[in-house]
């Protein structure tokens, strides 16, 4: 007579968790405003265009056309020139410090170099350890510098305006050699919203019904665990889309983050984040004994989830233990589902592997999830 | 589905050696009960004896260290899911949602027991309640005593075989108290087994049977009419002025060992009948009150019981925070 799953208790409680949700005014209001709140504070992180960087120039030719050529730097309002520097180590120095985020070094003969055709190198050193400071002045590098040339490069020296590159400019990052784009903030500030609300709010859910008593009247009726589980965490995927959605709204619109891929696999890849970060706060709130505690272990949580998932650390060069926890973190898939999706412009085939690790996660908490949830108040 | 136990006249409930430690503490040990068809079973016992244990145990809500038995025909241990779906509990504590309404709450538990006509009943049990206008008020701003009768409506909702009610009218004044034992009554007139845990007396009266429970041990389990004369306690009423004066001189006199105040009567009892009453006697020649020997109600009975276990584990739960403040200090 007892069924297996019986779909209208299931919906009972998805029922009174809507509810519940919506009578608590301050929760609801801040599921919805922490992900505008979020991104608007990132904004100006992912603002990729800083400009005015400090900027030290140790030239050591003194032609017109490196006249012209710094003149141009200057003039993008990318650089802004603080002075001048002799030698490597005193260039070093000013980076390492922060009095410089770029040096630029002009080579002795430059000119004489350019003019043989001999390609001579421009050097300009960046601290890239903020890459998202960096990312603009240095993609915007050539362009500038191509102008400069186009207006010096006149009358007798036109023949070497024509040929490609007159001379080459080498960049070194410093710090941060991969140099993370800055868009790279995006796939990873969704997840970590995304799972701050999603592990937190399932976690304390759970763990109020005890704290409250209402868990004894709950699992005195015939619930099953699946019901509970299903139904309390169904409203949660809900505002799992809200908070995508506004958040997607506002990186797409008001910070020019591009999407370049397959809206399909983005929304496989979202669905199934979201449930792992619900089913491991149902995981959390079967171990944590008041919301308290429910609490500090989402918080305890987020620390490599933010930290070890790649978001702020490139997971290349993350130690071999470390990247071993960052595989077992859904965020660490995810961050990666969104980057090849909207920056690389990824389709389904593509994130396969990916899905496979996020499901395989889900699997396991899942079941971890039902195997400690107690049907009785022992 | 309805009730293996009513069809081949079977006891309700029937549990034997039912045990459940906490920790190192024997919360409830080798407890029996056998509680037939339609009977009202009263559950007394003083503060933190094991009622909300042995309660909660029979309807599967935890799992009994030792011993077994059977709720509705159903085997408590293995078949818990079916013997919730016949049982109405009513927990000590409110345990409804708060933040949800009246009628949500009420909406909750039709669904939870997937029963048909859910609106119609929902109304119904509304109107019975007397709270069909404040429907929508949440439940968590009623009076305790409305949140006792919500409790119950909510409870009955699913027409349970058997009743479980831990304390169900704790707070709740004496007009709504006498409608609560009515619709018990009712009940139980027709079929419902209602096993029911109480501190009030005139509540134990109403009882069929009552179990008597101390340090998680039962004392008494019988009929309620012969539970006095079981227990042994011969009382004497004593009437007339300076009542106060006496009762102090009585503490400590021969076969006097309990002393209770009922409105403007003393009643002295005893286990010594014959020591009692020479002092009942000498007293009655002494003084200008007016001594009578008469039947030893419930009441007395359970002071009587629960004086000899007034603090149930106290010394267990006192240890730790004495070894605690020790600390501190
Ligand atoms: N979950 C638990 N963990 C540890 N000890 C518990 C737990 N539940 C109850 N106890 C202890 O078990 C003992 C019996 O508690 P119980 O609630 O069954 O008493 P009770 O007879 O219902 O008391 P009351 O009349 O006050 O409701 C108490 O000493 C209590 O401290
Ligand atoms: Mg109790």
């Amino acid at each position: 007579m007892t069924a297996a799953f019986s779909f209208a208790r299931f919906l009972a409680v998805l029922v009174k968790e809507f509810i519940q949700m919506r009578r608590d005014r301050v929760t609801f209001a801040m599921m919805i405003g922490v992900p505008i709140l979020q991104l608007t504070i990132f904004g100006y992180a992912i603002n990729t265009d800083p400009k005015h960087l400090p900027t030290l120039v140790e030239s050591n030719d003194d032609g017109p056309i490196t006249r012209a050529l710094l003149a141009a730097l200057e003039n993008s309002a990318y650089f802004d020139f603080r002075g001048t520097v002799a030698g490597e180590a005193e260039a070093s120095r000013a980076l390492r410090s922060g009095e410089a985020i770029f040096v630029v070094v002009v080579p002795p003969r430059f000119e004489r170099d350019l003019v043989r055709g001999e390609r001579p190198a421009i050097l300009l050193s960046a601290d890239a350890s903020d890459p998202t400071a960096t990312g603009g002045a240095i993609a915007a590098l050539s362009g500038i510098v191509d102008g400069a040339l186009a207006a010096s490069l006149t009358g007798p020296l036109q023949g070497l305006a024509a040929r490609p590159p007159a001379f080459q400019i080498l960049v070194h990052r410093h710090y941060n050699p991969a140099g993370v784009t800055s868009f790279n903030i995006v796939p990873g500030l969704l997840g970590t919203i995304l799972s701050m609300t999603m592990v937190m709010i399932t976690a304390i859910a759970i763990v109020r019904e005890a704290e409250r008593g209402t868990m004894e009247t709950l699992i005195a009726t015939p619930v099953r665990p699946a019901e509970v589980m299903l139904g309390k965490i169904l409203p949660y995927v809900l505002v799992g889309y809200v908070q995508t959605s506004v958040f997607l709204a506002l990186a797409l619109t008001a910070f020019g983050v591009p999407f370049a891929g397959s809206a399909a696999a983005f929304l496989v890849g979202l669905n199934l984040f979201i449930v792992a970060n619900l089913a491991l706060g149902f995981l959390f709130s079967t171990v944590a004994r008041n919301q308290m505690q429910a609490m500090q272990m989402s918080f305890f949580y987020m620390l490599p989830a933010i930290l070890l998932s790649g978001f702020l650390f490139p997971f290349s060069g993350m130690p071999g233990w470390a990247r071993a926890i960052g595989i077992a973190i859904p965020n660490t898939h995810f961050i990666r589902i969104v980057r090849e999706v909207m920056l690389k412009g990824a389709g389904l085939s593509d994130i396969l592997p990916e899905l496979g690790a996020l499901a395989a996660i889900v699997v396991v908490i899942t079941a971890l999830a039902m195997l400690r949830y107690r049907q009785t108040l022992d | 589905m309805s009730g293996r136990a009513a069809e081949n006249g079977q006891p309700v409930i029937q549990v034997t050696g039912l045990t459940k430690r906490f920790g190192d503490k024997t919360v409830v040990d080798g407890f029996d009960m056998t509680v037939p068809k339609g009977a009202i079973y009263g559950f007394l016992g003083p503060n933190g004896s094991g009622k909300t244990t042995t309660i909660r145990m029979m309807c599967g809500l935890l799992t009994p260290d030792a011993g077994d038995g059977h709720c509705l025909g159903y085997d408590i241990l293995t078949e818990s899911r079916r013997i919730k779906e016949r049982v109405g509990y009513m927990t000590q504590r409110f345990s409804l949602y708060e933040d949800l309404s009246i009628r949500e709450n009420l909406d909750f538990m039709a669904r939870m027991y997937r029963l048909d006509r859910r609106r119609q009943r929902v109304g119904q049990a509304l109107e019975e309640l007397g709270l069909a206008d404040r429907a929508g008020q949440l439940a968590g701003t009623l009076s305790g005593g409305w949140k006792q009768r919500l409790a119950l409506a909510a409870c009955l909702l699913h027409e349970p075989a058997l009743l479980l009610l831990d304390e169900p009218t704790a707070g709740v004044d004496p007009k709504a108290r006498r409608d609560f034992w009515d619709e018990i009554r009712g009940l139980s007139d027709r079929g419902v087994t209602v096993l029911v845990s109480t501190h009030y007396m005139d509540e134990a009266v109403q009882c069929d049977f009552i179990a008597y429970i101390a340090y998680g041990t039962k004392l008494i389990d019988a009929p309620a009419a012969a539970i006095p004369r079981q227990v042994g306690l011969a009382t004497w009423k004593v009437e007339g002025p300076g009542l106060a004066e006496l009762a102090r001189t009585l503490a400590g006199a021969p076969g006097v060992e309990q002393i209770a105040r009922f409105g403007a009567e003393l009643h002295v009892s005893g286990t010594d009948a014959a020591a009692l009453g020479a002092t009942a006697q000498a007293r009655a020649a002494a003084g200008p009150q007016r001594w009578t020997r008469q039947e030893s109600g419930l009441e007395e009975v359970f002071i009587h019981l629960m004086a000899q276990s007034r603090d149930n584990f106290a010394r267990d739960n006192a240890a730790p925070d004495g070894g605690a403040a020790g600390r501190r200090a």
